[in-house]
């Protein structure tokens, strides 16, 4: 088997891989990247409505700071989320659009002078200052208090990988696209790379690395309706928790997008109802405020995916042969703004539904959209239980959303975490535990291992079909472990999973084909996707609670005396059909902010006995500390620029904000 | 309200649809290419992604083609639709003949069937043009950002929408010809950085990069790549207006 030598091996060529990798070359260290894809079609680019960063450019974002960020990105995860890694992250944000524009990010800017926005259903007239002509500005989202969300027309995501993947050839960085990596070359304690596979020809290659990391996404093609690439299929996460040791964790926190257009699933962006969209029923009533007077439409996306639901559930669906759905107007925002601002969403309209957005309505359904869940790391973005292995983006629980993400941190988070994890990844191989020690028959090992899987799967002749139990899968994760949960559905998926994972190890294949063969590819993938859908429904069933975009009917509530834990599941033993769980508890009295009500959504939560002294601590240092400035207040809450790469630790510059 | 959800009251039986494929596996070297005949009934608001699916998870397992983002976006699925380059994932079969022909994009390294390697050009097109700012000052990432006209941040947006789906290259003369021709997908990334004044390259290093027969003296003028590039990007206007200048500057 021919081997590759690297000083890093990044597995995934979307945002978040390029950034950390980009980071690492540019400390001296050799990289190699590894895509299913050429990188500048990863799912990145689908990102339309924007980045959250708080510049605090624009009259609506006025007064903006990581202050707010963080607090916004707290009430979002419904407290589950780490506080460290959302300091880190509201603080970092802002470098990273300034530094995506001065690699040519064509953000849209401040235009001095009035201009009419919809708000709540009304035109009003927002009059932007002389000063900030020109800088960047920012457009509203679900979930967040001030303008906070820095865009490119609706295609942010676009704009922001062609960027930074041009970034990455400046830098030379090889990119070996086409490759899947199918396993961790590790000892049980150290991570030396991974066994790849070339999906053009077949063939096996061992990758080895001082540091390797994994930022392949998230998984959502283990759903039936997903607004994800059917690239995301989870396979990197797969590889990690196959080796038994690395956990993946709060896999049960699974986003699910308000406006998928239905039935094909494709993402409409949050930016429609930023920019002043409204969501109507059967009888063209606009039904949100009825339930969220205060944040209406703008909502985080779990609430409002879960009022659209019981919405329909109500009978207010609007019915097609397809089945039912709500609408999407944005015909008030006119023409012009929806082709200036909105284009591609105007383009999807077209072409998936035949209709003109400006005058028509558009029908959307919630659908699985996003993986808060991932493989655990720490504040630096290193894999629990291997050395030497990383993680960032999606495909990470670096955990900076908890139990729901708000829309326009997940764009950021690429970026941000690839610019924090990739200095870490540099330190690591700078240090003494990352030189490179790994026997050769280790290697060989793990190519065999990885052979004998494929060859095992070409041989076999049993009586399953792979692309039967990937629907069988993905109708039972939508149906049985959506967005509204019950134990008894719960327990029923898991089942059925169950099952599923004994029947996968009977498939037949009927095409023996030399080189690519996709046959192969899916009953070899169907197989571990399986595994991460039993981590998810059975995470689900076990937490019998609701918090953020987990709601269990049956456990209406947020239960933070018994679930303000991290759920870890692990798959010690290949021949086990359910995931290992085990808990992390999260320490309230470290808390900046201790849990209360979010500002949206339900207000009865059961508290954690610790809340209380936590918020009497909390408030006693704000009072002390009153004359402070802020940087200095909370720092004495919850300090963590020392977590930060010392480049990225300065103040952020604003307009109007003292120096 | 939407017209595709308007149906008679009694819908007629779906089509039969035939798609001829172009079958070429170059792991197999000895099996010549072939069109393969594959019919499917049609489904409402069938796209031709959700009709590969269909005949890869029913019919023939080992049909390659290549999706990712299925929503016209990331330019993975470019292919000859009836001889003509379209993105497949949002190309309605409803819009075409009953009888369907696809063949990989021309040009490109096949992979296998309707898959190609447009990846791999692309990237060394990049390299070729340096498709990245070149900024001789450093920029503190603390400090507030420079400021940008906000028509001109559109301006630069409207040319960077391109996907690198290959389209135009497919559609080209000149490619035909001249396997070196970067094509229109080079030349509006040449546009792309001079009208950015962040990149401070001037026009004498983009003649360096452009200025002969590969680059936009190559171009015929055919605007095949006009005619198909999915996201209507200006090319025709962005390739004259690059020629006119280049071409002065050969004169100087």
């Amino acid at each position: 088997m021919q081997i590759i030598h690297s000083d890093v091996l990044i597995i995934g060529g979307g945002l978040a891989g390029l950034r950390a990798g980009l980071a690492a070359r540019k400390r001296g260290q050799e990289v190699i990247i590894l895509s299913l894809v050429p990188p500048k079609r990863s799912h990145s680019a689908a990102a339309q409505g924007g980045m959250q960063a708080s510049l605090a450019n624009s009259t609506r974002g006025s007064g903006d700071n990581e202050d707010v960020h963080f607090e916004d990105t707290v009430r979002g995860s419904d407290w589950g989320n780490d506080q460290i890694v959302a300091r880190m992250f509201a603080h970092t944000a802002p470098k990273a659009v300034r530094e995506l524009a001065a690699w040519g990010v064509p953000w849209n800017r401040v235009q001095a002078g009035d201009h009419t926005a919809i708000i709540d259903g009304q035109p009003v007239t927002i009059s932007e200052s002389t000063t900030a002509h020109g800088l960047i500005t920012a457009r509203d989202f679900g979930g967040t208090k001030k303008w906070r969300t820095c865009y490119v027309s609706d295609g942010t995501g676009h704009a922001m990988l062609y960027a930074v993947s041009d970034q990455s050839i400046a830098a030379g960085i090889p990119v070996h696209e086409r490759m899947e990596a199918v396993s961790l070359i590790h000892d049980g304690s150290r991570c030396h790379g991974a066994i790849v596979r070339n999906l053009m020809t077949g063939e096996l290659v061992a990758y080895v690395a001082r540091a390797t990391c994994i930022a392949t996404g998230g998984f959502g093609r283990i759903y039936q309706s997903t607004t994800n690439a059917v690239i995301n299929e989870g396979i990197g996460a797969a590889i990690a928790l196959e080796t038994g040791i690395v956990p993946l964790a709060n896999m049960e926190a699974v986003q699910f997008h308000p406006t998928a257009i239905f039935p094909a699933g494709i993402l409409v962006t949050e930016g429609c109802r930023g920019d002043g969209g409204l969501l109507r029923d059967v009888d063209g009533h606009r039904f949100m405020p009825d339930y969220e007077p205060e944040k209406k439409e703008l909502a985080s996306r779990d609430v409002v995916s879960r009022r659209m639901e019981a919405h329909i559930q109500s009978g207010k669906g609007v019915r097609n042969r397809f089945g039912e759905h709500l609408w999407l107007d944005i015909t008030l925002l006119g023409e012009q703004h929806i082709n200036g601002k909105l284009r591609e969403v105007k383009e999807i309209c077209q072409h998936f539904l035949g209709i003109d957005p400006s005058r028509q309505w558009i029908p959307v359904r919630p659908a699985q959209h996003y993986s808060m869940g991932g493989i655990r790391t720490t504040p630096d973005g290193a894999v629990y239980g291997l050395q030497g292995l990383f993680s960032c983006g999606e495909a990470a629980c670096w955990d900076l959303h908890g139990f729901n993400r708000l829309g326009g941190n997940s764009v950021a988070e690429t970026v941000v975490s690839g610019m924090i994890v990739g200095e870490a990844i540099a330190d690591f191989c700078a240090s003494p535990a990352g030189e490179l020690t790994v026997s050769t028959a280790l290697i060989r090992d793990c190519g065999r291992q990885a052979a004998e899987e494929f060859s095992a799967i070409a041989r076999c002749s049993g009586p399953e079909n792979a692309s039967q139990l990937l629907r069988d899968m993905q109708q039972t994760m939508s149906q049985q472990v959506g967005i509204v949960r019950h134990g008894d559905a719960l327990q029923s998926a898991v089942d059925t999973l169950k099952s599923l994972i004994l029947r996968s190890r009977q498939i037949g294949l009927r095409c023996s084909r030399p080189g690519a063969n996709p046959e192969l590819l899916l009953a070899w993938r169907v197989r571990k996707m399986l595994k991460l859908a039993l981590c998810v429904a059975d995470g689900a069933l076990q937490r019998t609670e609701s918090r953020g975009a987990h709601f269990r009917s049956d456990h209406p509530q947020r239960n933070d005396a018994d679930w303000l834990k991290r759920t870890l599941a692990y798959w010690p033993d290949a021949e086990q059909t359910r995931p290992t769980l085990r808990y992390e508890a999260l320490d309230v009295l470290r808390m900046e902010l201790p849990p209360g009500w979010r500002g949206y959504g339900a207000r009865d939560a059961i508290d954690h006995p610790d809340t209380s002294r936590r918020q009497a601590e909390v408030d006693a240092l704000r009072q002390q500390l009153a004359s402070a400035d802020r940087n200095t207040r909370q720092a004495a809450l919850l300090a963590f620029r020392h977590h930060l790469p010392a480049h990225l630790r300065g103040d952020n510059a604003r307009l109007g904000e003292a120096p | 309200m939407i017209s595709i959800f308007r149906r008679p009251a009694s819908s007629p039986p779906p089509r039969r649809l035939t798609l001829d494929i172009l079958r070429y596996n170059p792991a197999e070297p000895e099996r010549a290419p072939t069109l393969q005949a594959f019919t499917i009934d049609e489904a409402e608001g069938m796209t031709l992604f959700i009709a590969l699916n269909e005949i890869r998870a029913h019919q023939d397992p080992s049909l390659q083609f290549d999706f990712v983002c299925r929503a016209g976006i990331c330019g993975s699925c470019a292919m000859l639709v009836d001889g003509r380059p379209a993105l497949a994932c949002r190309t309605l079969t409803r819009d075409l003949n009953s009888h369907i022909t696809l063949a990989p994009l021309p040009f490109f390294e096949l992979i296998g069937d309707l898959s190609v390697n447009t990846g791999q050009w692309m990237r060394g097109t990049a390299e070729r043009l340096q498709t990245w700012i070149h900024a001789v000052d450093r920029v503190s990432i603390d400090e507030i950002e420079a400021p940008m006209a906000p028509e001109l941040a559109e301006a630069i947006y409207e040319l960077d929408r391109c996907i690198e789906c290959g389209c135009c290259i497919a559609a080209c003369g000149t490619a035909q010809m001249r396997p070196d021709f970067v094509g229109a997908v080079g030349l509006n990334k040449i546009a792309r950085f001079r009208l950015d004044p962040r990149d401070q390259r001037s026009d004498e290093d983009f003649y360096e990069l452009i200025g002969d027969d590969s680059g936009v003296f190559g171009c015929m003028s055919l605007l095949g790549c006009h005619d198909v590039c999915p996201k209507q990007l200006s090319l025709q206007t962005q390739i004259a207006f690059l020629r006119r200048k280049m071409a002065r500057l050969g004169f100087d």
